[in-house]
Parts: C-alpha cells; sequence; structure tokens
C-alpha cells in the first residue's frame, strides 16, 4: 500500500473527530486530496492558497539565507575579526561557515518559534472552531523572522506572534478576514512592547547587547538611526543595496529583495501595481524633501536635516522599505483589491513611508506604520473606486438612453 | 425575602455582567482607556463614578416630577456637575497626587455617557429607592471593567500591583526579571486598554451566546 493510499484510510478514520483538521492541514500540504467535486461545473487551478503562500515563502528563502551570512558577517565585522567586503556580491569575506554558523544559530530559533507558536495556534483554534486549518499562516512566519533584530528574545517573539496571530486575524474571523497585515501586527507590538529590543545601535548586531557597557562593547548603528541623529554614513551605496548593513534579519539586501519581488510578478502572486506604485510614491516624497533641502528652508542645524538631504533614490535601499513594498504591502488580503485602488493604496504606502521616516525620530523606520495604516484605509480606498466606476458608468447608461 | 426583592436585585446585577455599561452598551470608553494603566487610578475613578452615579440618579429622581421635560438635559448637567466638582475637592484635598495623574478626567465624569445615561433612562421614571441601586449597579458594573483592565495594564506594563513591584525589580534584577523578563510597554499605551477590553468583550460573549448580535 503506498503512503497517499494510507493517507487516504486515515483520513476517513479521522473524518468528524476532533484531530480531523489538525490532520488534514498536514494532509493536504504535500498531497493533493482524494475527493472530487459534486455537481455542476467548476473551475480547477493549481494554484490554491497553500501554492500561492509556498510561492511567496520560495521568494523569500534568499533572503533569509543571506540574512544568516549577514548576522554572521556584521557580528565578526563589529568585532574586527574580518574586513570589510572588498570584492562585490560574491566577496568572500561575506560567504564563510563561520558566518553562516553565527545566522543559523541565531535565526533558526527564530523561525522556529514564529512557525510553532503561530500554527499552534492556528491548530487551537481550527479544533476549537471546527473549521479546516488556514494556511494564511505560512507566509507570515517566515516574514516574522525576517523582520525582526537578530538578537531579539525568544519569548518576546513568541508572545507578539501569539498577539499578532489572535488579536490581528483570528478575532477577526481568520486568515483572509483581517484588517491589518499580521506580521506586521506582530512587529508593531513587539516595537511598542519593548522599543529597547526593537530600536536603538545595539540590537542590529549579535552580541551587542550582552556586551553594552563592558571593554568589548560593540555597536551598529542601522543607516537610518545614524541620518536621524545627522551622523556620517559609512556605508557605501554599493553595500546598501547589495545589503552588507546592520538592520533586521532578511530585509537588507534589495537586490534580493528585487529579485524576490521580480519572481513574485513573474508568478502574477505579488501586484506590480503595489509595488510600482510604492516606490513611485517613495520618489515622490523624497523628490520633495531634497527640494526642500534645496530651496533653503531648512538648514543643516535641523533635527531633520540628516534624513530629508538623503538623495531621493536611497531612500529606495536603506531601511525596511524595499522588504515591506515587496512583501506586505502587496499582501492580497489586507491591501487594496481594486486596480485603480491598488495604485493609490501603494503610492501613499511609499510616501507615507519615507514622511514618517524623516519626521519621526523615534521610529526611524516608517515602513510599518504607514503599511499598517493604508491597510485600514485599503477598504474605504476600495470603496470610493467602486462607486467612482459606478457613478461613471450611470452616466453612460443615461448618454446612451437621453 | 431578603432586603431585597427579586426585581431590585437583578437593578445591581444586571449591570455587572450581562447589561454592562462598557462590554455590552459600550459606553465610558474614554474614560476605561485613559485612567487604567494604573490600578490605584482605576479603584478611585470607580469609586468617584460610584459616588457621583448613586447619588446623582437619587437627585434626579427626586425631582423628576418637577423638571420640565424640555431644560431636563441642563438640569442634569447641573446635578452631575455638582456632583463632580465635589469628588474633585476631595481628591485634590486628600489625595494630591492621584488627582493629578487623574487629572482632567475627574472633570470629564461630567460627559460620562453612563451617568447621562442612567439619569435619562432610568431616574427620570423611577422612584428613588430604585434609582440609587440602578446607579450603584451601573457604576459598579463600570468600576469591575475598569479594575479589570487597570489590573492586567499595571501587572504587565509596570511589574506593580498598586504600586508594590509584585514581579520582581526591574532595575535590580530580582524576581522574574533575573530569568529575562521585561516590562510590556504596549501595555501602557492606549490602545492596548482598547484591546483589553476588547477580549473582556469576547470572552464575555463567548460565555453568554445570547449577547452575540445577529448580523
Amino acid at each position: 500500500m503506498s503512503l497517499k493510499r494510507r493517507l487516504h484510510i486515515l483520513k476517513r478514520k479521522y473524518r468528524g473527530s476532533k484531530m480531523a483538521p489538525a490532520f488534514n492541514a498536514i494532509h493536504t500540504f504535500l498531497f493533493l486530496p482524494d475527493e472530487t467535486t459534486h455537481g455542476g461545473t467548476h473551475i480547477k487551478a493549481a494554484d490554491d492558497l497553500k501554492r500561492t503562500m509556498n510561492t511567496v515563502i520560495m521568494a523569500m528563502v534568499p533572503c533569509l539565507i543571506f540574512g544568516m551570512f549577514n548576522a554572521g558577517y556584521q557580528h565578526y565585522l563589529a568585532l574586527g575579526d574580518i574586513e570589510a567586503v572588498s570584492a562585490g556580491f560574491l566577496s568572500s569575506e561575506f560567504w564563510t561557515l563561520d558566518n553562516f554558523l553565527v545566522g543559523l544559530i541565531k535565526i533558526l530559533p527564530l523561525v522556529v518559534v514564529s512557525y510553532g507558536v503561530g500554527l499552534g495556534i492556528e491548530f487551537l483554534f481550527a479544533i476549537i472552531k471546527k473549521h479546516e486549518v488556514e494556511e494564511g499562516y505560512l507566509v507570515t512566519g517566515m516574514l516574522v523572522p525576517l523582520i525582526v533584530p537578530v538578537d531579539i528574545p525568544l519569548w518576546m517573539l513568541a508572545v507578539a506572534v501569539a498577539f499578532g496571530v489572535v488579536i490581528g486575524k483570528e478575532v477577526f474571523g481568520g486568515t483572509g478576514m483581517n484588517i491589518l497585515n499580521p506580521a506586521l501586527t506582530i512587529r508593531a507590538f513587539l516595537f511598542f512592547a519593548y522599543p529597547t529590543w526593537m530600536s536603538g545601535d545595539k540590537v542590529w548586531v549579535h552580541g551587542a547587547v550582552e556586551r553594552a557597557g563592558t571593554p568589548d562593547a560593540i555597536s551598529g548603528e542601522t543607516i537610518l538611526g545614524s541620518l536621524a541623529q545627522n551622523n556620517e554614513v559609512s556605508y557605501s551605496v554599493m553595500d546598501m543595496f547589495l545589503g552588507f548593513i546592520p538592520g533586521s534579519v532578511g530585509e537588507t539586501s534589495a537586490l534580493l529583495i528585487l529579485i524576490g519581488g521580480l519572481f513574485l510578478i513573474f508568478t502574477k502572486i505579488g501586484s506590480w501595481r503595489i509595488m510600482l506604485s510604492s516606490v513611485l510614491g517613495a520618489i515622490a516624497m523624497g523628490l520633495i524633501f531634497n527640494w526642500v533641502v534645496d530651496a533653503g528652508v531648512i538648514g543643516s542645524g535641523s533635527k531633520f536635516y540628516g534624513l530629508m538631504n538623503t538623495v531621493w533614490w536611497h531612500h529606495l535601499l536603506i531601511g525596511g522599505f524595499a522588504f515591506g513594498t515587496v512583501f506586505m504591502a502587496t499582501d492580497p488580503v489586507t491591501a487594496s483589491q481594486t486596480n485603480k485602488g491598488k495604485w493609490i493604496y501603494g503610492f501613499l504606502v511609499g510616501f507615507i513611508s519615507i514622511m514618517i521616516r524623516v519626521f519621526n525620530p523615534a521610529y526611524p523606520e516608517g515602513v510599518m506604520l504607514a503599511i499598517l495604516l493604508m491597510n485600514v484605509f485599503a477598504p474605504t480606498i476600495d470603496h470610493y473606486v467602486v462607486q467612482g466606476n459606478v457613478k461613471k458608468r450611470m452616466k453612460r447608461l443615461k448618454a446612451k438612453t437621453a | 425575602m431578603g432586603l431585597l426583592s427579586k426585581k431590585d436585585t437583578k437593578l445591581i446585577t444586571d449591570p455587572l455582567a450581562d447589561n454592562n455599561p462598557i462590554t455590552i452598551q459600550v459606553l465610558g470608553i474614554c474614560s476605561a482607556l485613559a485612567i487604567t494603566a494604573e490600578l490605584k487610578a482605576s479603584i478611585v475613578m470607580s469609586i468617584s463614578v460610584l459616588f457621583v452615579l448613586g447619588v446623582g440618579n437619587v437627585v434626579v429622581s427626586l425631582m423628576r416630577n418637577i423638571i420640565p421635560s424640555k431644560i431636563r438635559i441642563i438640569v442634569q448637567l447641573v446635578v452631575v456637575a455638582a456632583l463632580v466638582i465635589i469628588v474633585d475637592q476631595v481628591l485634590k484635598a486628600f489625595a494630591y497626587e492621584l488627582s493629578k495623574t487623574l487629572s482632567v478626567f475627574v472633570g470629564l465624569i461630567i460627559t460620562n455617557c453612563i451617568i447621562m445615561g442612567r439619569f435619562e433612562a432610568f431616574a427620570l421614571g423611577n422612584g428613588p429607592w430604585r434609582s440609587f441601586l440602578d446607579g450603584i449597579g451601573n457604576a459598579a458594573g463600570y468600576g469591575a471593567i475598569l479594575i479589570i483592565v487597570g489590573f492586567f495594564r499595571e501587572l504587565l506594563g509596570s511589574g506593580t500591583l498598586l504600586g508594590f513591584k509584585v514581579l520582581g525589580d526591574p532595575i535590580e534584577k530580582t524576581g522574574l526579571y533575573a530569568i529575562g523578563y521585561e516590562n510590556n510597554g504596549f501595555m501602557l499605551l492606549s490602545p492596548m486598554a482598547l484591546i483589553v477590553v476588547g477580549v473582556i468583550i469576547w470572552v464575555q460573549r463567548t460565555r453568554n451566546k445570547a449577547l452575540v448580535e445577529d448580523h
């Protein structure tokens, strides 16, 4: 008897029992169920929710692996054990086993905790509410370790994941019903609950927190952090683009995010409208700020000078902007649904991201808050787009019949 | 039969649970969000509202037959304002620090919808004894939620209860802090109060399905 056959027999055995949703979730994750549709015509497509989610995860895997190397690289670089990268993306200083091992030991637990707690709650709710386990957490669970600092204590992550999944998603009715992006809800919770672990110049490099105050102290300020304090940035633009900079685990490499984004567009999973329009929005805001500086409205003494004077296209490379735009603003549940709405939504995400980034030095990264804010407004945008279309058609109808 | 008839008992017990002014009628949310970061402030606020609503309901009920209905809101406001000023002055005299924490929210009891709502809905149509019970019941229902929210916010947000460091000292790293626990700063922000109230509503409606509205 084949494994597939055996699983189907097991499935029949569990039908109706409390175990059923949990079993089905694992079963259909890898195998096609043997059920056939009954009555009527059905459209069959291979890209169900699980395939969609898995595609997004595939797009994120390069970021995750790069993040592991980068965690070790930043650690050893801060310690002075290795030299800075010199030969572009394939520098031998970067792709070493030592770097990878540091990252693996620090980041794998983040992934495990994120998936363990999140899926645990999903299974629990599926059993209580007697429905099938929803796949929504697959992507969230991968996003979460990528958008937190490497040294975040695991229990904090667990608390935040529990909060994000229950309050951000389950209370609204589960996957597809949530208003806010669950991964960003989790990050926002961490950010407001434990700000000392989510910002500053210590948390971005592994080992910096425990060494603080000792003679071996190391630190790694993010680019946004130094700009917010009007300090000089010591990283080259190429470093920013390739991702050899301190930051949250998986968000540093604009190159790999770009590749992931193109992959999502190519597979038609992510919306190119949202990605493009949020880049346009960010550029617009960046240009406005540059113009303000050029016009001499604010001088170099202003506390906004460092960030306002940042060349407009650098904004796209630093911080979590690229990652948020590609992987989180495009979340099909919480983004606008209409095409015109997507343009407006994306543009405002980019525009507000840069605005928060510049004007709020307490929260040096604005992408999280901008996306959450626009998540709230997405249904409103859709409403007006739909109403506008209805009005246009009514007019056309009147003109025809008159 | 005890001290209260069955109908009178219901006046007190109903607002405590199935007709709670905060979780069911969703009134008085503003103050529930603003002052519940500390348990002590929650308790004092509850007692203040208990006093204002209990006495106010009796006063309005006694006057109910002589208030011209056209100006009844103004009259109710005067009653409430007078009582709130008494509370405010007492607090300032005997608990100055606390009155500073509560700041404008003592004064804002005047605008607490629960109070005007009970005056309008109950005291204007019922006798003083029943109005008194209704006032006490509603204020207790309000206070119960405030104290629950205040308990969790202070415990998780500051690691203290009524100012006592029940979870250990965060600076000296004793108790729970020794093993890496940290206070949840989010709990001290108002949005978290709304979420805690939301969770209470969730639990309450799960336990009593009759409270769930049909849609």
